[in-house]
């Protein structure tokens, strides 16, 4: 703080801190404070608001509970984001060791140039991208009859394969770069070391590059699986109809209902259920909570 | 257990860098050898062309006869102790020392039980359940030399294993590899820019420079008859004459200097860049000149160093002559501005040629 002040003086300082404060406290914090509020209220006509029937109640969150079709939505939810995780993790996983020890350091910055360019094209705008490659006479269906993979289209936007195709295109950077920065990190002699010792490939991976990747691949795995859960684009414009994702509950609740308080309820439980999923496989995987805060 | 190790021809380039020029020699089986030579010479790009990491721009490396060509280092009968250890952080101790049995499919009692041994071969026990980092360096060290022994490899390779320890500890240490090597009778191959290292431990010293050998011998050979200039400059200390060499009869010349004309024993291809060589302990202090290689000089500094004594002098055209003698105790020291002769035997000046000509080449 000092070294602040010192370096940028206490006006400059000062306003730092105070946008900085107000992002936190009235972007962040407060709007979901205020829903936290509401999600235990019911919801209620105009009039009786403040009236006898408004005190706090656990229905909103009952709801949930007592609706089978919106628990059957939560968990397929949550198991299509698991599956997203472990495909990027299956993609990101051999290009972040082979971009951080194979590929030489003067290519590297063309690399993740190519990597991140499609971030700068909106979501929405690579969402729908797949919605054209994906569609039943869409160049994807065109060009795999044409090379002879397939003879009849195949139709992509049945269930949840769709959604899991856009899910993994948007986020398996958010695998990548934590899992390149950990293999990064790892000293090549020690490849060296057990390639020395007789170690085959497959066992260097296994004992000594995983292992050292684990913080990366957990955290990666983190990103994925929430930003997958909590996504609502890329559902909204890649499933189809016999395929829902929680956030669509949520924002029918809001939007369609203009039920705020049972959304809110929806909302919360979302975040509650998946940080308890994730803890569950945190503990299976071995990893600590500091591990991925490295 | 052990088997030999010979290099023929052997070049590395690294673009259009020569790291490695030219390197012919044969290891014999068991033997302790070792490179010597400044930072940067290739000592290291050698040891990683026998492991197999990297391949030879020209050469053949060949092992107990076979040739490595194509040979990947987890096929070749080395193990390789790298110059930082890379030890796996992440296992106990006894899973480093067993990973290599563990590749070979070894089941877990016998790793382990095999881990124990080594780890009291190297004097560690009570260290197999610990972590790398419980290690002090020596310790670490020995875990790198048990881990490279689980394999049972033909020939050792070691990378300047020790030059992160303190200097106790590697005079400890230095004893134990020694021990070790004996009693597994395994050839190793030690790389090392400690000269003291390498004299102290090796059956042979390959001395190298610029990527060239400059000389393979015994310890005493290297120390007694330098082969090269630089040689004689970079293991122990010489006092270095520029000149030419005005004449030559059999293995003796005669040297032209500007302190004047010394006699001395010829090195074997000397160019004309020459340069005559004494190392201070073979300059002896005199109050009278005595024939032949005598130089009067004048007392300008004296060293007291503990074992020995190192008198600086220099001689009428202003060049630094230094003479050491032991310290026994007794031996006189002239003070400084003492007028002396100095002299030294024939037998023990080299004619050798100059360091300055073995300069980096680029390769063809
Ligand atoms: N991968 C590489 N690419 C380019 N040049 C290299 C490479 N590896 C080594 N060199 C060069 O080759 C020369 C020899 O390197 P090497 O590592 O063999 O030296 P060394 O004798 O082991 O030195 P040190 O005592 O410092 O370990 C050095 O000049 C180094 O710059
Ligand atoms: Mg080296």
């Amino acid at each position: 703080m000092n070294d602040l002040v010192h370096r940028y003086g206490t006006a400059l300082t000062l306003l730092m801190c105070l946008a900085v404060a107000f992002w936190l406290v009235i972007l962040v914090i407060v709007p979901n404070l205020y829903l936290f509020e509401n999600s235990f209220r019911p919801y209620l006509p105009v009039q009786d608001m403040g009236g006898p029937k408004d005190v706090y109640t656990l229905k909103n969150y009952l709801t949930f509970f007592n609706s089978p079709i919106h628990i059957t939505v939560f968990i397929s939810t949550v198991l299509y984001s698991s599956i997203v995780t472990v495909i990027c993790f299956v993609l990101a996983y051999p290009l972040a060791y082979y971009l951080s020890k194979k590929v030489s350091v003067k290519s590297l910055p063309a690399i993740f140039l190519l990597l991140t360019v499609p971030l700068w094209v909106s979501e929405i705008m690579r969402s729908f991208a797949w919605f054209i490659i994906l569609s039943l006479r869409g160049p994807l269906n065109y060009l795999l009859i044409n090379i002879e993979v397939i003879d009849k289209p195949i139709r992509w936007m049945t269930g949840f394969r769709s959604v899991i195709i856009g899910l993994v295109y948007t986020y398996v950077l958010f695998m990548l770069f934590p899992i390149y920065n950990a293999i990064q990190s790892l000293d090549t002699a020690q490849i060296e070391a057990a390639d020395d010792l007789g170690a085959p490939w497959w066992r260097i991976h296994w004992r000594v590059i995983l292992p050292h990747a684990k913080p990366g691949i957990a955290s990666g795995s983190v990103m994925v699986f929430m930003l997958s859960a909590g996504s609502i684009l890329v559902p909204t414009l890649l499933a189809s109809t016999n395929s829902r994702w929680f956030t669509e509950i949520i924002q029918q609740w809001m939007f369609e209902s203009l039920d705020w308080n049972t959304g809110a309820a929806y909302a919360f439980l979302l975040l509650i259920l998946c940080t308890v999923f994730v803890t569950l496989v945190m503990r299976i995987f071995r990893v600590k909570l500091s591990d991925i805060a490295k | 257990m052990s088997a030999s190790v010979e290099l023929q021809d052997v070049c590395a380039d690294f673009g259009s860098f020569r790291a490695v020029d030219n390197v012919s020699l044969s290891i014999e089986a068991g033997e302790f050898f070792s490179f010597l030579g400044p930072s940067g010479c290739g000592k290291t790009t050698i040891l990683r062309m026998v492991s197999g990491f990297i391949s030879p721009t020209a050469g053949t490396i060949s092992i107990g006869g076979k040739d490595m060509r194509n040979q990947r280092p987890n096929q070749r009968p080395t193990a390789l102790i790298f110059q930082n250890l890379a030890l796996f952080p992440l296992m106990p101790i006894w899973e480093n020392i067993a990973f290599g049995l563990e590749a070979r499919g070894v089941d877990k009692k016998t790793r382990r039980k095999r881990a124990e041994e080594l780890l009291a071969l190297v004097d560690l026990p009570n260290a197999a359940d610990k972590t790398v980092a419980q290690l002090s360096g020596g310790q670490k060290q020995r875990v790198a030399i048990a881990r490279a022994l689980a394999v049972e490899p033909s020939v050792m390779l070691l990378d300047e294993p020790l030059s992160a320890l303190d200097l106790k500890l590697r005079q400890h240490m230095r004893a134990e590899l020694r021990a070790i090597q004996k009693r597994t009778n395994v050839t190793f191959i030690y790389i090392t820019h400690d000269q003291g290292e390498a004299l102290a431990m090796s059956d042979r010293v390959a001395v190298m420079s610029h990527g060239k050998l400059q000389q393979v011998a015994p310890p005493r050979e290297i120390y007694n008859q330098p082969a090269t200039g630089f040689v004689a400059a970079f293991v122990g200390e010489s006092n270095i004459f520029s000149g030419t060499l005005a004449s030559r009869s059999g293995d003796r010349g005669e040297f032209q200097t500007e302190s004047g004309v010394f006699k001395g024993r010829l090195g074997p291809d000397i160019g004309d860049g020459a340069k005559l060589y004494v190392r201070p302990e073979h300059v002896k202090l005199d109050a009278a000149a005595i024939n032949g290689n005598t130089i009067p000089v004048e007392v300008t500094d004296i060293a007291f160093e503990g074992n020995f004594i190192s008198i600086q002098t220099i001689d009428a055209t202003g060049r630094t002559v230094v003479s050491e003698t032991r310290n026994d105790g007794t031996a006189s020291v002239p003070d400084r501005g003492t007028k002396l002769f100095a002299s030294f035997d024939a037998d023990k000046a080299f004619i050798l040629a100059d360091e300055a000509k073995n300069q980096p080449v680029a390769a063809a």
